[in-house]
């Protein structure tokens, strides 16, 4: 028997007492029904004919703003020019809930704007900080980046758990951190890793933005040669992007409780370090956190992902944005590589986008709520 | 000395993943991958002289069909010395794959009776999609690169195949397949995109084989 669960969010919070809300076919509420009465389980009906209510929503008409959040195919990878018009519409339209701005300039002067997403409930809020697309190729990144955003706008005035989240943190969300990178990926090679800076000397082009940061820079899990994909750059924060993130993290760093960074591929959630084999202070809290977020996005379709530091899960790396941002004060700093573990590898399908997201979306509110609740 | 590994730390998740591209060599086809969905044990044992040995016991999964897994077990021998040598792998599956004959036999018969020769790119393509008349062929240079993987991995080496950038058929008088295939592999530790040619035959019933291969230079503009 086979149910579409509505709320709680995942099957992981049922429990005793659960207030469960699910949708059943017309059919499969024939056998479902008795099955409850047998068990002794109070239900009521809150809707007994979904599709005529759907009917009669239509019918209003709904304000323009809103009607255009679901036009947008959250399905699909999009262009640098398509997320951007998003991000200026959602600025537009959401004013109460999105503030879009710009952290600085990419190196073919593209700018790096970023969302800020969450009630002005207080005048101090902690916050959360999440990037994908430090690596140009890794489309399922700004994909889940976006499709956060369309989760805690459209969810926050019914889901108690993003409503808490909303009110007591904000969200900076930058859908696309290589904006030169991503670009190239789509216009000129499918592959390309790096940022689009030239070179003096080679005739190679780009630094890899995650071993471009200030901490053990250009160590072990590095290239010191401009053509190879892992080539740290000449000096730590040479990548505009890096730098004008950097500095912007750096201002918030009071505020930012954890810093989030999504990737892909490999099917992992790491935290520090990534630079040496060696356990951080914290490790307690974000462990757990970790464990729990993979049990959780397991929950939606089976997918595993392995969980632990970076150097011993992955491999050893060398000036890594989550280690940087680690090492300056963000007490619980993430990785994620997304789906899969190379049958597509970087070519994930596009019908594979919303399972991916969906499973996402629970490791990531589960790590934030974990974070509100249970750590220091 | 022997010593047991962490299952899901990389020394164990490399070896593990070059034995899964040798069995996926050996036993997939058109109409058949192999993936590796995880490594429930590992152990490690230095050789003196020889090299480094892993006892693996992994789990393959059908790339067709997510839910029908098999285990196996590995063993993954990486050589001492500096002439590059292709690790021993041995592998036993325990169990039966599913049964291809039909699919193979479809596959065959649709391209032996093609007027002209099969020419294909980028596949899958930049959004991730095969067509299902390229999903044969795709899953052909699935097994296929499994023969390139095994011959250039090492300990500090985790290849995956990124794309077939093209696929040309190449004609022949005798019951063979022949494809000349131009792949991307995707190195995790070193994060390249690595050219490869390969020339593939296959038969129904005489499996993959790999008659030639050679790395190819960066074609793309960096």
């Amino acid at each position: 028997l086979q149910v579409d669960l509505w709320q709680p969010s995942s099957p992981l919070h049922i429990g005793r007492g659960t207030v469960t809300d699910v949708r059943v076919p017309q059919n499969t509420s024939q056998r479902l029904l008795p099955c409850l009465q047998q068990a002794n389980i109070p239900y009521t009906i809150l809707i007994p004919d979904l599709q005529k209510a759907i009917e009669n929503q239509t019918g209003q008409r709904p304000p323009r703003s809103r009607r255009s959040l679901s036009a947008y195919n959250y399905e699909v990878y999009h262009s640098l020019e398509e997320i951007e018009s998003w991000m200026h519409h959602l600025n537009k339209t959401h004013p109460e809930l999105v503030h879009m701005f710009s952290v600085g300039k990419s190196y073919e002067g593209r700018p790096l704007f970023v969302l800020k997403v969450g009630r002005r409930s207080r005048p101090y809020k902690q916050a959360v900080w999440m990037d994908c697309g430090i690596h140009a190729r890794e489309w399922i990144g700004p994909a889940f980046c976006q499709w956060f955003v369309r989760e805690a706008l459209q969810t926050y005035e019914t889901d108690p758990d993003m409503r808490k989240m909303l009110t007591q943190l904000y969200f900076y969300v930058m859908p696309v951190f290589n904006v030169d990178g991503y670009h190239f990926s789509w216009t000129n090679d499918r592959f390309w890793r790096k940022t689009r800076s030239k070179n003096s000397r080679f005739r190679c082009h780009g630094v890899d933005a995650n071993r471009n940061w200030k901490v053990k820079w250009c160590d072990e899990g590095a290239s010191l040669h401009p053509c190879d994909d892992t080539y740290c750059g000449p000096f730590p924060e040479s990548e505009p992007e890096v730098r004008a993130v950097a500095q912007f993290l750096r201002r918030q760093r009071r505020q930012l409780r954890a810093y989030l960074s999504f990737h892909a591929y490999a099917q992992l959630l790491l935290y520090p370090y990534s630079y040496k084999y060696a356990t951080i202070p914290n490790v307690g809290c974000v462990e757990s956190a970790a464990s729990k977020a993979v049990q959780a996005l397991q929950s939606a379709y089976g997918v595993r992902y392995r969980h632990g530091p970076a150097s011993s899960t992955l491999y050893v790396s060398s000036g890594s944005s989550m280690d940087w941002a680690y090492k300056t004060g963000i007490p619980y700093a993430f990785a994620f590589e997304l789906r899969d573990t190379g049958h597509f590898g970087f070519l994930l399908p596009e019908t594979l986008i919303g399972p991916t997201c969906t499973e996402t979306m629970l490791a990531v509110r589960n790590i934030t709520l974990h974070l509100l609740q249970r750590c220091p | 000395a022997a010593m047991e590994l962490p299952p899901d730390l990389f020394p164990a998740t490399r070896a593990a993943a070059l034995a899964a591209a040798f069995a996926c060599y050996r036993r997939g086809g058109p109409g058949r991958g192999l993936a590796l969905r995880g490594v429930t044990r590992a152990g490690r044992q230095d050789i003196d002289d020889v090299g480094r040995k892993y006892h693996l016991e992994l789990v393959l999964e059908d790339v067709l069909d997510k839910d029908s897994t098999i285990n196996c077990t590995a063993e993954v021998l990486y050589h001492l010395g500096n002439k590059p040598m292709a690790p021993d792998v041995q592998f036993t599956l325990e169990g039966e794959l599913k049964d291809t004959d039909e699919a193979d036999k479809r596959f065959y018969n649709r391209v032996k009776s093609l007027e002209k020769e099969l020419v294909a790119e980028n596949i899958p393509d930049s959004h991730g999609h095969v067509s299902p008349e390229m999903e044969p062929i795709h899953l052909l240079a699935w097994a296929a690169s499994g023969y390139v993987i095994w011959q250039n991995s090492t300990e500090n080496t985790k290849f995956q195949l990124a794309q077939i950038k093209c696929v040309k058929q190449v004609k022949r008088s005798d019951e063979y397949l022949e494809f000349d295939y131009l792949i991307l592999l995707h190195e995790m530790v070193s994060q390249e995109i690595i050219p490869w040619q390969m020339t593939v035959l296959w038969h129904p019933q005489h499996g993959v084989q790999v008659t030639g291969d050679s790395h190819q230079p960066q074609h793309t503009p960096q």
